[in-house]
């Protein structure tokens, strides 16, 4: 983790794509060591919020500010540095094994954590060897996983993380976003799952 | 490989379409080599970052510590090792095809030393801007031929030039337009990347 990051606020957020408004006037603000589910119809703009934290997409008003202890961060540039992104597409390379993936993936973020114990972790070592394209969809989900967790990143933002996972991969996710906020990290999970962890809950409604 | 196989296949009709005259040959020889090279190396240039895109792996990489321009000088440098530097290496063998000297094919090896570069860069800025396009390699093309007019120009004029024994300054321009193509292009292919992503 670079710096740990103190605080996330969102302020007068609002999203529209194409003619239609997703959302307006979202505020909330998350402190480290806290989860935030975000719950919405589809088509709510669960998605969007997730890409507007992420930094990739403009919101049509509004800001978000990232703090840390030492003061806040506005550039979505430098947002990006605290971002761990775990989205619907999996972003791995069907030509590379399972191992090769997550050693990409570890020496592009710049992470020293043992790609063989995160394989371990996740459950996949077995497949580790395997080009990923005859991977299931729930070990590549467990590889995606890995590599949130190789990321070393501070602020999560989940993306349906428990499609396609069996009852052990789901536990799984909820001990790692577990983890994560006991070491102070900050994560926000886009789910229709019911989960057990303690968060905050932000129902997007859909705009009237 | 591809490219280069289809580098070999349209160079090859050429004579089939022109006739044997080897003077005529010669002379066109610097041109349809040149063209040559631009298609093929176009052809494997939309999925320079559409396949990124596509599975999700582009935003893992817009968000790592590497800017998004020294992950394009990334890209353009693969695009050029794997297609514009083995063009050009065997493009002296297809220059004897064409009757041309041997050292007008060193002219030949050599301008498409200094001009590849320019054709991958310029194709990754094209490329960048159509990633978000299901078919964009139909569109790709449009983009990127206008704006590799120059290269081809000179490219062919430093073959004429040593041809005829007459220096014209073709290769001093075009080493000029390939440094500024390779100058240029990451910053506007990554911006080109920053768009389509927030689309």
């Amino acid at each position: 983790m670079v710096t740990a990051l103190a605080k996330l606020e969102a302020k007068n957020l609002a999203c529209v794509r194409g003619v239609r408004a997703l959302f307006r006037d979202l505020n909330f603000s998350i402190e480290a060591g806290r989860a935030l589910v975000v719950e919405g119809a589809n088509g709510a703009g669960k998605t969007s919020l997730l890409r507007i934290l992420g930094g990739f997409l403009a919101p049509a008003a509004g800001e978000i500010v990232l703090s840390t202890a030492s003061g806040p961060i506005s550039e979505a540039e430098e947002r990006g540095q605290h971002v761990g992104w775990f989205g619907h597409q999996d972003g791995l390379k069907p030509q590379l094994t399972a191992k090769e993936n997550l050693q990409f993936a570890a020496r592009l973020y710049g992470s020293t954590q043992d790609v063989t114990a995160l394989l371990d972790w996740a459950g996949i070592s077995r497949a580790a060897d395997f080009p990923t394209q005859y991977l299931s969809a729930g070990q590549k989900k467990r590889l995606s996983l890995a590599r949130l967790k190789a990321s070393g990143r501070s602020l999560w933002l989940l993306d349906e993380p428990f499609a396609a996972l069996d009852v052990a991969g789901k536990k799984l996710v909820e001990h790692m976003l577990a983890d994560h906020c006991a070491a102070g990290g900050i994560a926000i999970v886009a789910t229709h799952e019911h989960m057990t962890l303690d968060a905050a809950h932000l129902t997007l409604a859909g705009h009237p | 490989m591809l490219a280069l196989a289809f580098f070999a296949c349209v160079t090859a009709l050429v004579p089939l379409g022109v006739g044997s005259d080897l003077k005529l040959l010669a002379r066109i020889a610097g041109g349809v080599l040149w063209v040559a090279a631009v298609l093929a190396t176009l052809l494997s240039l939309d999925r320079l970052f559409q396949s990124d895109f596509e599975d999700g792996a582009l935003d893992l990489i817009a968000l790592a510590p590497q800017s998004l321009e020294s992950v394009a000088v990334a890209k353009i440098a693969a695009h050029w090792l794997t297609t514009g530097l083995p063009l050009t290496v065997i493009s002296p063998l297809f220059g004897i095809l064409f009757g041309l000297p041997l050292p007008v094919c060193g002219a030949l090896f050599l301008s498409l030393l200094i001009g590849t570069p320019a054709i991958s860069a310029i194709g990754a800025v094209g490329a960048s801007l159509t990633l978000s396009i299901r078919r964009g390699g139909l569109i790709l093309p449009l983009i990127v031929l206008p704006l590799l007019a120059p290269a081809v120009i000179f490219g062919a004029g430093v073959v004429l030039a040593a041809l005829d024994g007459m220096p014209n300054g073709a290769l001093g321009l075009l080493a000029a337009f390939s440094l500024l193509a390779v100058c240029l292009a990451p910053f506007a292919a990554a911006a080109g990347v920053r768009l389509n992503l927030a689309g």
